[in-house]
């Protein structure tokens, strides 16, 4: 349709040709808008009705004055928050430590799964049975054969501490996940760049330490992330040790008046831990979306 | 003595055989072009000379070395030649500067400084000294590809080898990149192409190969091969080219 040049308007400044939307558009555009602002309506009152409706229904129900003061309890709260604020110190710790020998032992298993030549065929077993065991294993198995089972040898040399022997069993367990995803970013480099990194003499080490792993690294960023925020929650799971982190804190707090307000307390901070880990995650794979295709 | 002497080369895929008891000689400053259908073995010769695959029989000697014996070292062996590929395989992770530098650094073990002026020269050379700092994918593909002959060039190469370097490219971008072959020629730069490229076969070669069947099936100076084909396969092949 054309646009008659009465409805051209000067802009400020004496620019006469700058463009302005035709009526069409414009109409097109206001109707766009209306239709945004009415499913905005209808999303809002919706929510507001079936929250409170359900609001209602929950505390006018005969037994929600019990779940409060078990769950809800706002002193109780406050009394074990220091107790398991601390006890999720730990937590962080165990965290920290352990996601860096994760990323170390399970690119290690990944790289040592593509190695070639007859040579190498012990390393490429080794990875292959390490995942396989290890992906099999409950991490609760592997928690109380280590954490229970190791110091109850009594074999010189090796430490006592739970703490070591519970970072050790998630190491084991998460390495084998890990190495996986490292394993698969490996085998998604298109099998040109290594053709021209050999083509330029580089050795098989040369290449995939310069040309295949930092792209496959990139790549597996998003779903190892993932992996991490996983394991900040499984931290809590040295608990079974005896080990003081804040799901044992909060269990000590709990089990003096049966008020399970410390266990919604250390929840709460879990989840608060792992929200913006989990919301960098999505960044990051936002962000190689836009990059990380048609490279190759 | 040629500086490449392949003899006998025999290389099969499965059940399809794609080189058979090819032989081809090229000199020292010479450039050679192949041409051919899809699936004639340019490529696959290609890849079997910088030994990026293995061959099922035959020698091929660059220099007096026999880089076939099992026994030569294939990475010093590759180091010595400069390929590029048709979908350049920039390493894109790295700059242009690091993509050059690479090899040079780490395999031939330069200095960073020495390996940075010598990739900056050579990025001169091909007419992107600009570009050092940007990332492959942010540059045409004309300019990806003279990216990677300045990554083969800078070490140096006793021979290129180019496995149709611009069937990806639109003609302004060919232009580009043959202008650089025809200067790196003037060089006196041997040089192998493959290509389905006629202008390339034209204005750079000293000797353009027909491959049918697994072998060079006829061979001769551009103008003769290209202007007056004497076999029958090479004519049916040709004709399919407007304007030759």
């Amino acid at each position: 349709m054309a646009n008659p040049p009465d409805e051209r308007v000067d802009a400020p400044g004496g620019l006469t040709d700058r463009w302005v939307p035709s009526a069409l558009e414009q109409e097109r555009r206001a109707y766009r808008r209306s239709r945004t602002v009415r499913s905005a309506a209808i999303a809002s009152i919706s929510t507001i009705l079936v929250v409170g409706a359900l609001g209602w229904v929950l505390t006018h129900s005969s037994g929600w004055p019990r779940v409060q003061e078990t769950f809800f309890d706002w002193d109780k709260a406050v009394a074990s928050f220091p107790a398991v604020l601390s006890g999720l110190w730990l937590n962080i710790r165990v965290l920290l430590v352990c996601a860096v020998l994760i990323t170390v032992l399970g690119l290690t298993i990944a790289v040592m799964r593509t190695l070639r030549g007859p040579v190498f065929f012990p390393l490429r077993l080794f990875g292959a049975a390490f995942t396989d065991l290890f992906r099999g294993l409950p991490l609760l198995l592997v928690l109380l054969l280590l954490g229970f089972g190791v110091p109850a040898l009594g074999l010189d040399g090796l430490p006592q501490e739970a703490v070591f022997w519970g970072c050790a069993a998630l190491v084991l367990s998460y390495s084998a996940y890990v190495a996986e995803v490292f394993r698969a970013g490996i085998e998604s480099v298109h099998p040109s760049q290594r053709a021209a990194a050999r083509s330029l003499g580089l050795t098989h080490t040369q290449s995939l330490r310069f040309v295949i792993v930092p792209q496959a690294v990139r790549r597996v960023l998003p779903p190892l992330l993932n992996d991490f925020v996983s394991l900040q929650k499984d931290s809590g799971l040295i608990a079974v040790l005896g080990v003081v982190d804040a799901i044992r804190a909060a269990q000590i707090e709990t089990a003096r008046d049966f008020n399970f307000t410390p266990y919604v307390v250390a929840g709460v901070l879990f989840v608060c831990l792992t929200v913006p880990m989990a919301r960098f995650t999505d960044w990051v794979a936002r962000r190689q979306g836009f990059q990380g295709s048609g490279l190759v | 003595m040629s500086l490449l002497s392949v003899r006998g080369l025999r290389k099969s895929f499965g059940s399809n055989v794609v080189l058979d008891g090819f032989d081809l000689e090229v000199s020292a400053g010479e450039c050679v072009v192949l041409i051919g259908a899809s699936g004639s073995g340019k490529s696959t010769l290609l890849r079997c000379v910088n030994l990026l695959e293995t061959v099922d029989d035959g020698v091929i000697h660059l220099g007096s070395e026999d880089i076939t014996d099992p026994r030569v070292d294939p990475d010093r062996v590759r180091s010595r030649m400069g390929m590029v590929f048709q979908a350049y395989n920039l390493f894109p992770h790295l700059s242009v500067l690091d993509n050059i530098t690479l090899a040079p650094m780490r395999v031939h073990g330069r200095p960073r400084a020495d390996a940075t002026a010598a990739a900056r020269a050579i990025l001169e050379r091909v007419g992107l000294a600009d570009k050092a700092s940007v990332r492959p994918d942010e540059l045409s593909g004309g300019q990806q590809q003279r990216v990677a002959i300045a990554r083969a060039l800078v070490n140096s190469p006793e021979l290129m080898l180019l496995d149709e370097v611009t069937s990806a490219l639109d003609p302004e971008l060919v232009g580009e990149v043959l202008d650089l072959l025809i200067s790196l020629k003037a060089e006196g730069m041997t040089m192998v192409l493959a290509t389905h490229e006629m202008a390339f076969a034209k204005q750079v070669a000293d000797r353009v190969c027909f491959l049918h069947g697994g072998a060079i099936h006829e061979e001769g100076p551009p103008a003769a091969l290209l202007g007056a084909p004497s076999r029958e396969r090479t004519r049916a092949f040709l004709s399919r080219f407007v304007g030759l």
